[in-house]
């Protein structure tokens, strides 16, 4: 049990870098967000059930398994609701030209 | 489960955190550093729990982090609503 939480957690953690490396190297708005979003829902996901596998049968890994539910849905959302509010506003798409 | 191992998992993500703390503070548009502001919002709840178990006091840390995430979550949706209404200034070339 202890060497699935160990897994989970480094995958987790190997998640959320990733995230944060794309949120800094990507050329625009959308494709951040691409980056951002997804790998961050994913990347806490697997940490907080790592932790509950590595805490066993208890009150404190029903809460992180709860915490874990919590983020699936609200995380998705605000994603959802941010990358609305600039298309409606009319952020530019990266082409092909803003690359010479 | 180790105290160092914890220790390391917290750190990675806090540098992790700083990466993107570049894009809050460089970010060409509002939206950017609002998405920025989100994520490391996102990385702080892991790292609160992290906490908990380096202080041996996770029954306590695990409701601050649930209040974290729901106040990151509102907190999120607020400003995307408001930048929504409010429209969002930008350049043309997005770098």
């Amino acid at each position: 049990m202890t060497i699935v939480a160990a897994f989970l957690i480094c995958s987790g953690v190997f998640f959320l870098f990733m995230g944060a490396v794309g949120l800094i190297r990507f050329p625009d708005f959308y494709t951040r967000m691409h980056a951002a979003g997804k790998c961050d829902t994913l990347g806490s996901l697997l940490i907080l059930t790592g932790l509950a596998c590595a805490e066993g049968f208890h009150l404190s890994s029903l809460k992180l398994m709860v915490i874990a539910l919590f983020i699936f849905f609200t995380s998705p959302t605000a994603t959802h609701a941010i990358a609305r509010a600039a298309h409606r506003s009319r952020v530019p798409f990266w082409t092909e030209e803003d690359n010479k | 489960m180790t105290y160092s191992f914890f220790l390391a998992v917290s750190l990675i993500i806090l540098l992790a955190v700083l990466l993107s703390l570049y894009r809050v503070v460089a970010g060409p548009s509002i939206i950017d550093r609002i998405v920025s502001v989100n994520v490391i919002g996102t990385k702080t709840i892991a790292v609160i729990v992290l906490t908990g178990y380096l202080f041996e006091r996770v029954e306590f840390f695990i409701d601050i982090a649930f209040l974290y995430a729901l106040i990151n979550f509102i907190g999120a949706l607020a400003l995307s609503r408001y930048f929504e209404q409010k429209g969002v200034e930008h350049s043309r070339s997005p770098q």
